[in-house]
């Protein structure tokens, strides 16, 4: 114990101490989930980019039907003339084009544009009578579990910043350890192979933990996230994934001296899990395989886990199956780990 | 008492017979030094003693039995080149494997043997190379270990900071610790050494005190001079009793009767304005035995 507290203690320092390294595990996320924010912002975001230009005989009046103007749907961009417009048009730089103040309204969109069509069906129905429009469908509105994607996107922000953490922080850092030989130097003392890995472990977790709070408390309070369900299911789920991921770069580092190679398995694991775990978007429509190669990954049980628990208000035992999971992946990988690790390259 | 007894020990690599057959014994509180040129199977040798790296075959002796995991808590170890946590300063660096072990020596007496009071609240990697080699060596001591492995303790130090290790290796032996270390500095073998082993190749060519090889190896003196010096060629001046060798721009002659051969220079005309005269040490000696200079 006083040699897992040794080590424990030397790599927190080391981290601590390293400032660039504990600014970008901080920064990282948070300039993501910054950015992701200013893009999209709550609500229905505008889809369809409008042009409008002004009439010939007028002055210079851009105006258009209040309905078009108050539409969610489309966001207005003024045209000098009518030329200007269709050349844009036509270049795909706008969706629809209306000539304001006709009556009934001039719109032109390009018969090779997909999203043209939509955006014109759209403006057709904005523009006609509601009560008309109501004999022919209703719409409903769904109540409460309303997501945006910014919501959505956090939880996953959060695991992808904590994957990549465990995943270089612990692989790379044991690997060049083992390559300057300062492994060499520790294997001729008493320590353990064990005590050494779990203090690597319990180092990087508590790291990522204290890096996740600080993301998390300034992108809650600067972008209104908040937690629906238990924060003891979210912090066992998050916990549990960095416990994974730790795990699983234990083993990626329990062998070899080469820097690059390891750094090219990390990315090989990393790069799928980024696209592929759900982290910036749903694969509900991919093929099968994909999703059943999707359940191999451990961030998979890790944002799904989360979202279950932030976005729709989910506790402990809603996310048994996620925890199970994780929980099986780390033991297995913690134990191969273990058994493989060498101290010399 | 032998502390450790090394039989016929082997160490194949792919295409490398690194350790050939090498035996040897470590007499408790002795100082025993593995020497050799680069290459030589030195480090290798000590590091399957060590314990680091497995052996292809031979038997290891601690203490008349085959190590145990208490080995690891009585030895000491210092590698060649080792890097050192990230980001520690020198104490905290002491303090980190001190608490590896179930006996440390005491921080204080450590870190006076050392003389690292000045250095201790330095990072591990702003130090100097001098500075560093004393905090590994204090790092091999931290559990006051019964046997000390060093590896090439000196090299690269330049002669003041050689110096500081030496003495730090003699505090060591005063109090009856048994040290063990490689070098290829013949001066540091026959300051620091009760007893040596040559290697050279993997084998150990010969071993012994340093005073009783260079007594039934290299008995006789040596005579230098400048290859400018003769007007004739110097190789001509060899007999029964005189060796003449050539040695880059000089001619060495070595011979028991060293009146003998200055009469013969004298007599040949040679001028013996810039002559030196010395006793052979273990560097001639390794060149006798091996065909070969020790740092080639």
């Amino acid at each position: 114990m006083k040699a897992f507290w040794s080590i424990f203690m030397a790599r927190n320092k080391e981290f601590y101490r390293d400032r660039a390294g504990l600014f970008w595990n901080i920064a990282f996320p948070f300039l993501i989930i910054a950015g992701f924010a200013a893009i999209f912002g709550r609500g229905v975001e505008p889809s369809y980019k409008l042009g409008v230009f002004p009439q010939l005989e007028s002055t210079l009046a851009y105006q258009l039907p209040a309905s078009v103007e108050e539409s969610p749907f489309f966001s207005i961009v003024k045209m000098p003339d009518k030329q200007t417009a269709l050349d844009k048009l036509a270049a795909h730089k706008l969706e629809i084009v209306a000539e304001a103040g006709t009556i009934p309204l001039n719109f032109w969109v390009s018969d090779s544009s997909p999203k043209g069509a939509m955006a014109g069906e759209i403006l057709t129905s904005t523009l006609a009578d509601p009560l008309v429009l109501q004999q022919y469908a209703a719409r409903q509105t769904i109540e409460g579990f309303q997501v945006d994607y910014i919501d959505w996107l956090f939880p996953g922000i959060l695991g992808m910043n904590m994957m990549f953490s465990a995943l270089f922080g612990v692989g790379f850092v044991v690997v060049r350890y083992r390559k300057n030989n300062v492994l060499k130097r520790l294997a001729a003392t008493p320590l353990t192979a064990f005590q050494f890995l779990s203090a690597h472990v319990v180092s990087r977790l508590l790291v990522i933990l204290f890096s996740t709070v600080l993301v998390y408390v300034v992108c809650a309070s600067l972008f209104g996230f908040h937690c629906k369900g238990s924060y003891l299911a979210l912090v066992v789920v998050f916990l549990l994934g960095g416990a994974s991921h730790v795990s699983l770069a234990m083993v990626i580092a329990s062998r070899g001296s080469n820097e690059e190679f390891a750094s090219g398995l990390l990315n090989l694991l990393s790069w799928p899990m980024m696209f592929l775990s759900e982290v910036w978007f749903s694969i509900e429509g991919a093929p099968d395989w994909v999703k059943a190669f999707s359940q191999v990954l451990p961030l998979t049980h890790v944002t799904s886990g989360m979202r279950e628990v932030m976005n729709y208000g989910a506790g402990l035992s809603d996310i048994m199956p996620q925890i199970l999971i994780l929980a099986l992946i780390t033991t297995v990988f913690m134990a191969l780990g273990s058994w493989m690790f060498k101290w010399t390259g | 008492m032998d502390i450790m007894n090394i039989h016929n020990l082997v160490k194949h690599y792919p295409r490398v017979q690194a350790v050939d057959g090498v035996s040897f014994a470590v007499k408790s509180g002795a100082c025993f030094g593995l020497l050799g040129p680069n290459g030589a199977g030195k480090t290798t040798t000590l590091e399957i003693v060590e314990g680091i790296i497995p052996k292809t075959s031979g038997e290891i002796f601690y203490k008349g039995a085959p190590r145990t995991k208490e080995f690891a808590q009585e030895v000491g170890i210092q590698f060649q080149s080792t890097a050192l946590l990230s980001f520690l300063t020198v104490k905290e660096t002491l303090t980190t494997f001190s608490r590896l072990y179930a006996n440390p020596m005491d921080l204080d007496r450590l870190i006076a043997l050392c003389q690292m009071e000045d250095i201790l609240d330095q990072y591990n990697d702003k130090i100097s190379g001098g500075q560093k080699q004393r905090l590994l060596l204090a790092l091999a001591l931290v559990n006051d270990p019964e046997l000390v492995f060093l590896d090439e303790p000196t090299t690269g130090l330049d002669p003041q900071a050689r110096r500081h290790v030496w003495d730090i290796v003699r505090s060591i032996k005063a109090r009856g610790k048994t040290v063990v270390l490689t070098t290829h500095y013949m001066e540091e073998a026959e300051k620091l050494c009760d007893e040596i082993a040559i290697m050279d190749q993997g084998r150990i060519v010969v071993k012994g005190s340093p005073a009783t090889l260079l007594m039934e190896h290299g008995r006789g003196v040596l005579a230098t001079l400048p290859a400018s010096s003769f007007s004739m060629d110097a190789l001509t001046l060899a007999n029964e009793e005189i060796q003449v060798r050539r040695k880059g721009e000089n001619i060495q002659f070595r011979t028991k009767d060293i009146k003998m051969c200055l009469e013969k220079l004298l007599q040949a005309g040679v001028d013996l304005h810039s002559i030196t005269v010395r006793s052979p040490n273990l560097e001639d000696l390794f060149l006798d035995l091996t065909g070969r200079r020790l740092r080639e």
